[in-house]
């Protein structure tokens, strides 16, 4: 065999190889290709494609093309001569939502960085202990803690009973079905979210950071804000995006708690899928709601590049 | 001139009382300093020389405020600062991993301690840059922690240290961290900047050549205990204990009997008989047994003519260069270290030869 000849057969041997591996790598991909196909892309397909649709009679849809749903969302027509109103009502319910959201992902940043702190500056043995106990309400089922969490805050419920033992009121506070009630919900709900990547990122610094800070001059207050809060920053944002979604999107504490008085984004939803049979509005209403949830993290995404490129 | 007339000469900068640090209790108790006496001087390089787990580190951090003595006090400048948390103590600490703030520039890092003192926004950036121009480092003002080499954030740290103008600074091995040729560099440097800025610097180091070349006054200490506080000199020719002795350069050290004293004079039998003199400095013996040394360098080969302190049989002969080290073993088992300068004779010195030695008397001394 010339020279030549063998690299001509080497080159071959080499390409058929490559197109094994190609074949290989290719099964090799198929179960999870196909797993993320069905629980994740076909169920939005079937949304966006429903959102496009117009309501059935009694729920479902009939193949028909319409963008009503997505007009619905901000315009009312006028009975009369079919002209557009603007109306408030779903854009209220989702500024109140991104409001009780934001309210309740702030609520369980003040609680949370604390906690995950704690935890953090424990020995090491101890910690573990600590975090699964953070962990533990997973082990029950939300709904049943949402009722749990009913019977603590309801009129003759543990937290009235004791302040007015205790005299500080004398009739009980009515903190069920408000506002309040789904603020307290959504915090105990998603707290361990805003403890555990706090936890992570805390549990990686370096102390010697914090004695060089209280070295240099600063107070408690001041090493907790120029220095272990800027470095603890990826886990206080990780932890805000990770109470904030699903705060958003929370469907069981504002139906329990908030009594179903008060609508947030999920339960509007699974109002159109239910009593209101509109399926095609609640999947528009969904996606909108999605479309908010990806700028949230797009929003982060870019601040991270920014920070990256300044950090170099 | 004895310790305290030097002390009632120089006022301290830092100065420790009966100071101990117990870590744990009960059984697992570690005492990591033990009734420490230390003065150290303003404008004075002073550095803690000691093997490691001696509590260097432990003393630094009491001094710095990072931790609590179990007993005993220390102060600033004559006041009491005992019971004052870090932040208020006009100290700063070069720390031994640097504990550089990454999420700062350069120039960040260095203002940090006057932001935190809220000295106004000018004089905070103007000191900056006389640190930055200090320490070399003008063009990196903007980096950020991890776009520096090693001896670059060395130098971040020293400045951000001395920027608040600090009544002391405190380094725990500060040059541990680097190669050998930029360690020399930083040696001088620190040095240099010490004279400079007139600040107390006190160095912690486990380097003895390291603390004989940068300090003014050096405490050796071991196992919690300060065992001899000196100029580098008194270490290295008055060596009071035998681990100090041990620990700084080499020695020889020889057994002997104390027969009398006369003064600082001792007459010391060897255990070959020979009787020499040897200085007590600090020694507390009387009589009886003990330990007298004396460096290679003091103990020359005897010449032709000359009668030998001691002899013994040349075992091994180490050329290194500027001297040629010369290992004798003597009659009664116990090795001694002959330093020539230069080379020697390699026909007359041969292994298994026996050779005189003398050792000169004013340089022998008796250990604690
Ligand atoms: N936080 C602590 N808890 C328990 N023991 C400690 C603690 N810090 C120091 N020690 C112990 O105290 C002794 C002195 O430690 P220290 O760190 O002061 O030594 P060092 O002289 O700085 O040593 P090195 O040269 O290795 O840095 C050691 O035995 C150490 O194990
Ligand atoms: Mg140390």
């Amino acid at each position: 065999m010339s020279d030549r000849e063998a690299q001509t057969a080497l080159a071959a041997a080499i390409a058929q190889n490559r197109r094994n591996e190609r074949l290989t790598r290719a099964w090799l991909l198929a179960p999870a290709l196909t797993l993320i196909l069905a629980i994740s892309i076909l169920p939005l397909a079937i949304t966006v494609v429903y959102s496009f649709l117009t309501p059935g009679t009694y729920g479902g849809v009939t193949w028909e093309f319409s963008t009503d749903s997505y007009v619905q969302f901000l315009f009312q027509r006028d009975i009369f001569d079919d002209s557009l109103v603007f109306n408030s009502a779903y854009v209220s319910i989702f500024l109140r939502s991104i409001g009780l959201a934001l309210g309740a992902t702030l609520g369980a940043l003040i609680l949370g960085f604390p906690t995950a702190y704690f935890i953090a500056t424990k020995p090491r043995e101890q910690r573990n202990i600590w975090l699964f106990l953070i962990t533990l309400p997973f082990w029950t089922n939300l709904l049943i803690r949402t009722y749990a969490m009913l019977l603590i805050i309801r009129d003759e419920g543990l937290i009235n009973i004791m302040l007015m033992k205790a005299g500080i009121i004398s009739s009980p506070l009515t903190i069920l079905y408000t506002d309040t009630a789904v603020f307290i919900g959504l915090i105990y709900s998603f707290l361990p979210f805003m403890v555990l990547p706090i936890y992570a990122s805390l549990e990686k610094l370096d102390f010697s950071l914090v004695e060089a800070g209280y070295d240099l001059y600063a107070n408690r207050l001041k090493v907790l804000f120029h220095v272990i809060v800027p470095l603890a920053k990826p886990g206080i944002v990780a932890g805000c995006i990770l109470v904030f979604i699903p705060g958003l999107g929370a469907y069981i504490t504002p139906e329990l708690l908030g009594g179903g008085k008060k609508l947030m984004i999920g339960n509007m939803i699974a109002m159109q899928f239910g009593a209101s049979r509109n399926w095609p509005f609640g999947s528009a209403a969904a996606l909108i709601l999605m479309a908010l949830v990806i700028l949230v993290l797009l929003a982060n995404a870019l601040a991270a590049r920014k920070g990256a490129s300044r950090n170099g | 001139m004895t310790g305290t007339e030097i002390a009632r000469d120089r006022k301290a900068a830092v100065s420790a009382r009966a100071l101990s640090k117990t870590f744990g209790q009960g059984e697992f108790a570690v005492t990591a300093l033990d009734s420490v006496e230390l003065d150290i001087f303003e404008n004075e390089f002073f550095t803690l020389l000691g093997p490691s787990g001696c509590g260097k580190t432990t003393l630094l951090r009491l001094i710095a405020g990072f931790e609590l003595p179990t007993h005993g006090s220390i102060a600033l400048q004559g006041q009491d600062i005992t019971d004052k948390p870090p932040h208020r103590r006009p100290i700063n600490t070069v720390f031994q991993n640097y504990a550089l703030f990454p999420h700062m520039t350069v120039a960040e890092n260095i203002g940090f301690g006057l932001r935190m003192l809220g000295k106004p926004a000018a004089e905070i950036r103007q000191t900056t840059e006389r640190m930055l121009a200090l320490v070399q480092l003008e063009a990196m003002a903007g980096r950020r922690m991890d776009q520096l080499s090693g001896g670059q954030q060395q130098r971040v740290a020293l400045a951000r240290a001395l920027a608040p103008a600090p009544k002391v600074l405190l380094l725990d091995e500060p040059l541990a961290a680097l190669d050998l040729k930029l360690r020399k560099n930083m040696q001088l440097e620190l040095k240099s900047l010490q004279a400079e800025t007139g600040i107390t610097f006190v160095f912690v180091t486990h380097d003895q050549e390291e603390a004989l070349t940068m300090s003014d006054r050096i405490a050796v200490m071991k196992s919690g205990k300060i065992l001899q506080t000196g100029t580098p000199r008194d270490i290295y020719d008055r060596p009071t204990h035998r681990f100090v002795a041990d620990f700084i350069g080499d020695i020889n050290i020889l057994e002997g009997t104390l027969e009398h004293t006369d003064g600082d004079l001792a007459r010391v039998r060897l255990k070959d008989g020979t009787r020499v003199s040897a200085h007590l400095g600090t020694a507390s013996a009387r009589s009886g047994e003990v330990s007298v040394a004396i460096r290679p360098e003091n103990v020359r080969l005897a010449g032709a003519a000359e009668a030998p302190t001691l002899t013994g049989v040349l075992e091994t002969i180490v050329y290194f260069g500027a001297a040629t080290n010369l290992h004798l073993r003597l009659g009664t088992g116990e090795e001694i270290v002959v330093r020539n300068p230069g080379a020697v004779d390699e026909g007359r010195y041969q292994p298994g030869a026996t050779i005189g030695a003398v050792l000169q008397p004013e340089l022998i001394r008796v250990l604690e």
